[in-house]
């Protein structure tokens, strides 16, 4: 038996053993998912369990070291446990920015101490982290922000504005773009400043959106003291962590792009639901059934580029420009999938609340709105096909 | 099996590259267009590929082939695309050697195959009649006669049917015209007594022709494959057509994008290349998306042919509709991008789109396959 059959016999038996039987069941919404942090909510204590389990193996972040937290795995025992967790249809331990974006730049960009320091609690879902980037007059430009960090002995005392922080309200760390030399180029006067939430001056404000939920915030900075030993990298270097992290924030958006969420139901059983016919035979609308057979197809290609580009980054042929074009395409592509959702579904997927609609018809009307910020947020698709056109088609400015 | 290329794999997409750039380039389907060329095709080149290997390249060795897989084909055919080249690798190595193949007896492939890889003699399958792809529908008619079976009915867009050696045929021996039952395949010589071949010129400049079968005489053997098996046969034999040809068109469509990402840094308008504006940029880069994708289910769809992977009709069916859809994005934009140059003869970016039309509309368009995509999943 090789050492990656031993592996997965070993996981199998011990994920079978410690998944809690909930766990195993399909999120259902948003009370579903675990976020951790200083003040987590679970909505029942197997949820608690199973994050204390897997953040003591290191299985939130599987490929991370082990001396940072992480489950010192192989790309491909990572794939193991990934396809043993999808056996048992396990839900993740723990949804977690801190995860996908910060601890990878922390991991290629911070120092020894700021590693050991920031990285365990993130493994372990202790601290939730959100992100500090886009302001009023700085969105698709965002090297043109203006939260201004100025050093004061040993600390940096940050004033400015945020906005679109996703979830600061609910976070206990922000990382945080900040310019600490107003005098050089744009790009050159950035930091990238970690502080904590419960600072004195900090203050964050929900947006609702047209969704009516409110995941985003303003965010104020007023005379923030932070000690300087929280800047990653170099004075002035920020801008390189900032677009190396925006990639692993555009790869997890891409990912959920293309709808295989356990949450959505496919348009397949959609289009019956609500268009009728019988099982087996054409759904009765040929043009309905013709986009859905379309999103279908493009479905299957975009998990091969997505497997190619698991191939091609194995065997060391990784390109970062990729990220924009999963980005691009995949949240396009969940914008298509859920504005076909919702005509699939007529008038009962537009329905906002109260008497006349399930909960999964006012979710799809929501999940449909919702998903136009998928190509806003993270970059938009225009600064992505901008991107492309520049990094990978060497197109003149 | 890996999406990306191996060190082999790749060695041989060099060395067919090198080849057909040298000796296929787009100015050679060109030559044969205005040269009036009754071949339609180099026998010369024909016959140096297949003593390359590369016709029987997802053959079997004991039977001639080179004993690789249609990964390493569909290389072959990327490349072929690439430079539009003209040769009867879809009609014999894949539609007439699947054909066999799949359905044939050991002694047929052991007489037949062998003569497709040595690239001595041309195949051609009649399967289509009416304007619209629809395999299935099929009112030429086997009837028996005596000892074997007399065939009667016309196939159109029969690529290299007039200069095939030997024809396979659809045809039923029982069932009305639209039903999937009754159909078989016959093996028929084109020079027997009731064929009538006429070339058909299409606008890709690329072999194909309408054939007459009036009450042909075959005999028992002719027939290819078990009575009832005829319409499974032709969905295995086409869903490899679909992907094969998927592969060509691949080759063509990275080909045309790149002479037109070429021609926007190089083309100076108000002072600069137009390739600065972002109008065409962002067409670029989504193009670009839509290549990468043909790309990748072109690889995995190859692939799953080598492994016999379940499912492969939904996969064929995706790879197909969008190899079509992009092929003729891309060529359009092309066009349009290259602006008035592009309308000429002259520049080669028209023949791309040609090509693209047509390829798109043989084994089955973007909207055929979403068709039968939505029916192999039950909606």
């Amino acid at each position: 038996m090789s050492d990656l059959d031993a592996f997965r016999t070993e996981t199998r038996e011990w994920l079978e053993e410690n998944a809690p039987a909930l766990i195993r069941q399909p999120i259902r919404g948003d009370e579903d998912t675990v976020w951790g942090g200083r003040n987590a909510v679970y909505d029942h204590p197997d949820q608690k369990l199973w994050l204390e389990r897997m953040g003591a193996k290191g299985w939130t972040c599987p490929t991370w070291p082990k001396e940072y937290g992480g489950g010192g795995l192989s790309a491909e025992e990572s794939r193991v446990l990934a396809e043993e967790l999808a056996r048992l249809g396990c839900r993740p331990a723990l949804f977690s920015f801190g995860i996908t974006m910060l601890g990878p730049v922390l991991i290629e960009f911070a120092s020894e101490e700021q590693k050991r320091r920031f990285l365990p609690p993130i493994a372990r879902g202790e601290i939730r982290w959100c992100q500090g980037y886009s302001e009023p007059g700085a969105g698709s430009d965002l090297a043109g922000l203006q939260t201004r960090a100025v050093l004061d002995g040993d600390e940096y005392v940050v004033n400015g504005q945020k906005v679109w922080t996703s979830y600061a309200d609910l976070s206990d760390w922000i990382f945080c773009l900040v310019r600490t030399d107003p005098d050089a180029p744009k790009h050159d006067g950035i930091s990238f400043l970690l502080f904590d939430m419960a600072s004195s001056g900090v203050e964050a404000a929900p947006i609702q959106l047209i969704s009516g939920s409110s995941p985003f915030c303003q965010t104020f900075f007023q005379d923030v003291r932070v000690p300087k030993d929280q800047l990653i990298g170099k004075v002035r270097g920020g801008w390189t962590i900032a677009k190396r992290l925006l990639q692993h924030e555009r790869s997890m958006i891409s990912q959920l792009g293309t709808g295989g969420g356990p949450r959505a139901e496919g348009l397949p059983e959609l289009g019956r639901r609500y268009l009728g016919g019988t099982e087996g035979e054409p759904l009765p609308d040929p043009l309905i059934r013709d986009r859905i057979s379309q999103f279908g197809m493009d479905r299957l290609c975009f998990g091969a580029t997505t497997r190619r580009s698991v191939d091609a980054a194995k065997a060391g042929r990784g390109a970062g420009a990729e990220t924009s074009m999963f980005k691009y395409y995949g949240t396009e592509m969940n914008k298509r999938r859920t504005e076909l959702a919702v005509e699939i579904a007529g008038a009962q997927g537009l329905g906002w609340e109260g008497e006349g609609f399930s909960d999964a018809e006012v979710g799809l009307t929501r999940g449909w709105l919702r998903s136009k910020g998928n190509s806003i947020e993270g970059g938009t698709s225009e600064i992505q096909l901008n991107v492309i056109a520049k990094r990978v088609l060497g197109l003149p400015d | 099996m890996s999406l990306i290329l191996s060190e082999e794999q790749e060695f041989l997409r060099d060395t067919v590259r090198e080849f057909v750039q040298e000796n296929a380039p787009v100015t050679a389907l060109r030559a044969l267009r205005d040269s009036q060329d009754p071949d339609g095709f180099s026998r010369e080149l024909w016959k140096e590929m297949a003593e390359l290997g590369w016709v029987g390249a997802a053959l079997p060795e004991d039977l001639g082939g080179a004993g690789l897989g249609f990964a390493e084909l569909g290389i072959v055919l990327e490349e072929c695309g690439r430079t539009l080249a003209a040769s009867p690798y879809l009609s014999t190595a894949v539609l007439g050697a699947s054909a066999l193949e799949l359905a044939g007896t050991d002694a047929q492939k052991k007489e037949l195959i062998p003569e497709i890889c040595s690239g001595e003699r041309v195949w051609a399958l009649a399967f289509q009649e009416g304007g619209q792809f629809a395999p299935f529908e099929c009112a030429t008619v086997a009837e028996s006669a005596g000892d074997g079976f007399r065939l009667s009915g016309e196939k159109l867009f029969v690529l290299d049917g007039h200069v095939a050696d030997t024809l396979i045929v659809t045809a039923r021996s029982a069932g009305g015209s639209s039903d999937r039952e009754g159909i078989r395949l016959f093996l028929v010589d084109p020079k027997a007594a009731g064929v009538e071949i006429t070339r058909t010129l299409m606008v890709d400049s690329r072999n194909a022709a309408r054939i007459r079968f009036d009450a042909v005489e075959v005999d028992r053997s002719a027939a290819l494959g078990q009575v009832g098996t005829g319409a499974a046969t032709l969905d295995a034999v086409l869903d490899r057509a679909a992907i094969c040809l998927s592969a060509e068109m691949l080759g063509s469509t990275q080909e045309v994008f790149e002479r037109t990402l070429q021609y926007l840094k190089d083309r100076q308008q108000f002072g600069k290349p137009i390739g600065s504006f972002q109008a065409l940029k962002h067409r670029a880069a989504n193009l670009f998306c839509e290549v990468e994708l043909s790309k990748s289910i072109v690889l995995d769809a190859l692939r799953a042919l080598d492994e016999g992977r379940p499912g492969l009709s939904l996969i064929a069916s995706s790879c197909k509709a969008r190899c079509s859809d992009t092929f003729v994005l891309a060529a359009n934009e092309g066009v349009q991008m290259f602006g008035g140059i592009g309308m000429t003869d002259e520049e080669e970016v028209g023949l791309f789109l040609k090509r693209a039309k047509v390829a798109a509309h043989c084994f089955g368009d973007g909207a055929y396959h979403r068709n039968r995509f939505a029916a192999l999943s039950g909606y």
